[in-house]
């Protein structure tokens, strides 16, 4: 609509609002006060889980419900690395009241930043490959995949909670105070963090763009229309969701690995069922099969979440339920399906909108 | 069609309205908080903005949703009363107290994510709030980081002392192990240890095995269960073929319901084997069923039956406020008297101003309900007498031991030779 | 030995109650496809029904009465669920037939709405229900096992419920009628069946199971609004271990995880005998993708 006021073609005009958007948010230190800007970072943050999650959802039709696992895994990673730099050399505190006496050997790694960096992307990304190439193979699909990555929560948080000597049980891994020598609470360090998130959630969107874009993209849209025909054209859609899901678990650990630097604690909490729900909502809520609506929509609801509960610390929760309620029953395609609805409207397609025909519109 | 649209675009707006509204708040604070830099300065900002209204804020900070809610709301509420009754007398510093609310839910980010709301856009004089240990370690990095203060109510597992942190519930030395020395001496010498498995349990039952290793007990077992446990009917085969004297419970809020309803069942009653609970107040009993708990033991520092004319008024007070049949307990008692000790201390320093306060607050001493109490200048706990009740039919404690005066804190149970392996390192 | 015909008696006595949580959802999630992740919390409005029958009897009833008001507590239990789940249906659910994921999302949201509601209403703090005397205690066999009057009856409710649903499904006109829609609604519909008040009475009556469920539970389990929470995950792994769609594959799933859950909890801990379980089930689910029994179709998508 707003394009043809402006006589701009569709493409540049979208690439106009991203460009703005980018520059909306490198200056954001500008105009945020701190705390609003640590909030802001987190929520980017949050936003690359939702990118990649929509990679699998949005695009292939694979619901995880065990991101979380993935986001907790690079979070532990960076959370070591930084919990012993602040010990210094000594033991960090909680293995000493757990008893041990010498750093465990997976630890010792983490003294390295370069290490930690590569843990914090594949090691998730390593786990969604095993699972992946397990139950992709075995096409186990739907809601059937969706329990079992439940199961996966299950297992690892119980896993994590039961080795506090080695992970810090419940409490998690917190009380950190030095990155690279700066200290982690100056705001100096929280706005170039805020500024390295902003990177790389650019980064992140320009890779999962290029990816859906691509041939690969294409293949996965065609298996979430239809797994067994992509099949019977020649092709292993095992492969594919194995790759895709991989890459969108490898985003979730690089994004917990920035919440960790944002935020300053993780514990298994953040990798319980709750949270990987939520992620899902966040996509949902966007809009899933569009890049920009999954980013938007872990912004747009953690903002929610944020202001409700400040403003209604008793009641909040009747309003996000209510929100979720509302969007999934009249925003099936989520915020940014309105404006493909609008468009489709507007072409006189209006007659295909069906409960189940999701269409994936251009990003 | 074009209606649907219509709906459509309506709900956007809302949506759109919600952004602006967060915007907005970011807007408001912007104005204020330009020139927070540092933490201190941060703390001398809460200063100046309170002096200017006649007003004080304190942030009070409990999981008001999520599966904690079940405990810390009544904390909350006694907060809330605390603030009311001193605001009745006159406020502190000739200034109304103006309490800020937030909701931790359950959630160990979120608290603190609501801390540094609390201290730096909210300038809170100090904060009261948090209940489980992982709670308290994910918000002390935040209270050191930006000089804020906060007061925890909740009995915990120690080795920890924060410079930003007042401790008005027990540490252990208070709690579990003067109640560990009185089961050797009057109940048994064969412990079986059963946790929720979290940070508190383990250590806990760490020192309890150091102490009987000391002590001459004999350890039969040790379980833990995930939190949220609800199945114990292996657990208690388990017990059973132990054949412990004495059970040393450390289970969390819902798994004590289960456990102590499937005890029963399964055929034990306080008489065949003593219990001890420390997590386990006139509020989980409540929640349990008197007639499920009865005979069973709590070690605690208050018991709404504790004989004191302060706490008469307090329970009358509570009772009055939140209806009959509310009722008190340990870390209700300790979130109270968390709110009048930091009014005095700020009465005595003439300041809100955190350093002064801390300072003000050394060595100060105050009629709690559970009798006097004092905070330890050192480690900023406070001295607490130490109690073992029994549970009675109507759902109060007995109380049958008590230590006599208030026992001096001992975080990292320095004054143990026993204890020496447990805190080397500090 | 005793302690193995203990254990046997436990892994039944879990088996029971997880079926119990699970033959509700076998229903709105197996039969109707609808994702009900506001199950726990249809669980938890059973428990708090109960209470209320308590509190009912306590203040309106002879003393002499009080034993039996958990008799009339488990319909009572059932009808406020049911109706829960029928408004549910009617504003929500019928909605999002067909869209499973959709489906999940929005009832996370109606549970998120009910554990809040009942925390306004009931307060935050757990609830206490009394079991009537006549469940306390236990029949002691060999000596020395002993089991819980309460485990029995929950082992005897659950057998009661599941011929009940039997009847219902395989002898009952409605039921007849019910498994029309769900084989095939358009046929159904064509033969003049009314679907939409089919969807919503099954949808209701899958809820009110959940609220017998809750009111079982408030005789071993706590009370709180939050206790959803502590089921739903595990109602889950039992219909989807059995196959979806299918009673009988469900009683299974409950007595493989329950079984399995008592006996790794015994020769492990707590903890590790869960990981352990849920292991397994993702093992099993690499050998059988769509659960232990399978529905048969030529349909390939």
């Amino acid at each position: 609509m707003l394009h043809k006021l402006l006589r701009l073609p569709q493409g540049k005009w979208m690439l106009a609002l991203y460009a703005v958007a980018a520059i909306a948010l490198f200056c954001a230190p500008l105009y945020l006060s701190d705390f609003r800007l640590n909030l802001l970072a987190k929520f980017l943050a949050y936003a690359i889980v939702a990118l990649g999650l929509d990679l699998i959802w949005g695009y292939t039709g694979i619901l995880s419900l065990g991101h979380g696992v993935f986001f907790g895994l690079g979070g532990y990673a960076m959370a070591m690395y930084l919990k012993l730099t602040a010990s210094g050399g000594r033991l960090p505190d909680f293995m000493e009241w757990s008893g041990l006496t010498a750093l465990p050997w997976f630890w010792k790694p983490f003294n390295s930043f370069a290490f930690t960096v590569l843990a914090g992307i594949l090691v998730p990304a390593l786990l969604a490959l095993i699972l992946g190439y397990f139950t992709f193979r075995n096409r186990i699909k739907g809601v059937y995949f969706t329990i079992l990555t439940q199961a996966l929560v299950i297992i690892t948080t119980t896993l994590f909670i039961g080795q506090q000597a080695y992970t810090g049980g419940t409490n998690g891994v917190t009380g950190y105070t030095k990155l690279f020598g700066y200290s982690i609470a100056s705001p100096g360090t929280k706005t170039v963090l805020y500024l390295v998130t902003v990177a790389f959630l650019i980064a992140a969107f320009v890779l999962c763009r290029v990816l859906v874009k691509s041939r690969f993209g294409k293949v996965l849209r065609a298996i979430n229309d239809g797994e067994n025909r992509v099949r019977f054209i020649g092709y292993n859609p095992a492969t594919y969701q194995m790759i895709a899901f991989s890459v969108s678990a490898g985003l979730a650990g690089l994004a917990g690995m920035l919440f960790v630097l944002h935020v300053g604690i993780i514990s298994p909490s953040m990798m319980g069922i709750v949270p990987s729900i939520e992620m899902v909502l966040w996509v949902a809520i966007g809009g899933r099969g569009t890049l920009v609506g999954a980013a938007l929509g872990a912004i747009l609801l953690n903002s929610a979440k944020s202001v409700f509960s400040e403003t209604y610390p008793d009641a909040w929760l009747f309003f996000m339920g209510a929100l979720f309620v509302i969007v999934v029953v009249f925003l099936p395609k989520g915020a940014a399906g309105l404006f493909t609805q609008l468009k489709w409207f507007k072409r006189k397609e209006a007659g295909h909108e069906g409960a189940d025909s999701v269409r994936y519109p251009a990003v | 069609m074009s209606q649907k649209v219509w709906k459509r675009v309506s709900l956007l707006l809302v949506a759109l309205c919600i952004v602006l509204a967060g915007c907005s708040n970011n807007a408001n604070n912007t104005t204020t908080t330009t020139s927070t830099n540092a933490g201190s300065e941060g703390a001398a900002d809460s200063n100046a903005s309170s002096d200017d209204s006649g007003e004080i804020k304190v942030g009070i900070l409990h999981s008001l949703s999520g599966t904690m809610a079940i405990s810390e709301v009544s904390v909350k509420d006694a907060e809330m009363m605390a603030i009311e009754e001193i605001n009745a007398k006159g406020g502190v510093l000739g200034k109304k107290l103006v309490p800020v609310i937030e909701d931790g839910a359950s959630d160990w980010p979120t608290f603190a994510e609501k801390a540094r709301k609390l201290i730096s856009e909210d300038k809170v004089a100090t904060v009261f709030g948090g209940w489980t240990s992982a709670s308290r370690k994910a918000m002390l990095p935040v209270f050191e980081e930006l000089n804020g203060l906060l007061w925890y109510p909740v009995q915990y597992e120690g080795l920890e002392s924060s410079p930003n942190i007042f401790y008005t519930g027990a540490t252990t030395n208070q709690q579990i192990v003067p109640a560990v020395s009185w089961l050797l001496e009057n109940k048994g010498k064969k412990f079986y240890l059963l946790g929720s498995d979290y940070v508190f349990p383990r250590t806990a039952n760490k020192i309890i095995k150091e102490q009987l290793k000391a002590e001459g007990g004999e350890l039969v077992g040790e379980e833990y269960t995930p939190l949220g446990h609800t199945d114990y009917s292996t657990i208690i085969s388990k017990i059973k073929e132990a054949k412990p004297e004495v059970v040393f419970n450390t289970l969390n809020g819902d798994s004590n319901v289960a456990f102590f309803k499937q005890l029963k069942d399964a055929g034990f009653t306080a008489q065949d084997m003593t219990t001890l609970s420390v997590s386990v107040a006139e509020e989980e009993i409540r929640g349990i069923g008197a007639d499920v708990l009865a005979g069973h033991l709590a070690a605690w520092n208050y018991y709404q039956t504790t004989d004191t004319p302060e706490n008469k008024t307090f329970v009358e007070n509570y009772k009055k406020k939140y209806g009959e049949d509310r009722v008190t307990a340990d870390p209700i008692e300790a979130g109270y008297d968390a709110v009048y000790l930091w009014a005095a201390a700020v009465e005595k320093a003439g300041s809100t101003d955190v350093d002064k306060v801390k300072e003000a607050a050394k060595e100060l001493e105050w009629d709690a309900p559970e009798g006097k109490v004092k905070i330890d200048g050192e480690t900023q706990h406070l001295y607490k007498t130490v109690r073992i009740g029994e549970v009675q039919t109507d759902g109060q404690f007995k109380e049958v031991w008590n230590s006599g005066e208030p026992v001096k804190p001992d975080p990292y149970l320095k004054g143990y030779e026993w204890a020496s392996s447990l805190s080397s390192g500090n | 030995m005793d302690v193995l015909i203990l254990q046997l008696f436990n892994g039944i006595s879990v088996s029971s109650i997880l079926l119990l949580i699970a033959l509700g959802l076998a229903i709105t999630f197996g039969l109707m496809k609808v994702i009900n992740m506001a199950h726990g919390e249809l669980i938890m409005i059973g428990a708090y029904a109960a209470y209320m029958m308590q509190n009912l009897f306590q203040s309106y009833m002879p003393e002499s009465a009080f034993n039996w008001y958990f008799v009339v507590a488990i319909p009572f239990s059932f009808a406020i669920a049911f109706v829960i789940g029928l408004l549910l249906e009617t504003v929500l659910i019928r909605f999002l037939y067909g869209r499973p994921l959709d489906s999940l999302l929005a009832t996370w949201g109606v549970g998120l709405m009910l554990q809040q509601l009942a925390r306004t209403i009931f307060g935050a703090p757990n609830v206490g229900v009394t079991s009537p005397t006549w469940l306390d205690g236990g029949m002691t066999i060999l000596g020395d096992v002993v089991l819980p009057y309460k485990r029995l009856f929950i082992i005897a409710l659950v057998a009661v419920v599941l011929a009940a649903m039997y009847l219902y499904i395989n002898r009952s006109h409605a039921g007849r009628r019910m498994r029309a829609v769900m084989q095939n609604r358009e046929m159904a519909a064509c033969l003049g069946i009314s679907t939409r008040r089919v969807d919503a009475v099954t949808f209701a009556i899958g809820s009110g199971i959940a609220g017998i469920a809750g009111c079982a539970l408030t005789l071993i389990g706590p009370i709180g609004p939050s206790l959803g929470t502590y089921y739903i995950v595990d109602a889950f792994m039992v219909v989807v271990l059995g196959g979806v769609g299918k009673l009988v594959g469900t009683v299974f799933g409950a007595l493989g995880i329950g079984l399995s859950n008592t006996l790794f909890e015994y020769w492990t801990t707590a903890s590790l005998g869960k990981v352990l379980v849920f292991l397994c089930i993702v093992a099993f689910l690499q050998w059988k993708p769509s659960g232990l029994i399978a529905m048969r179709t030529r349909s390939l998508d």
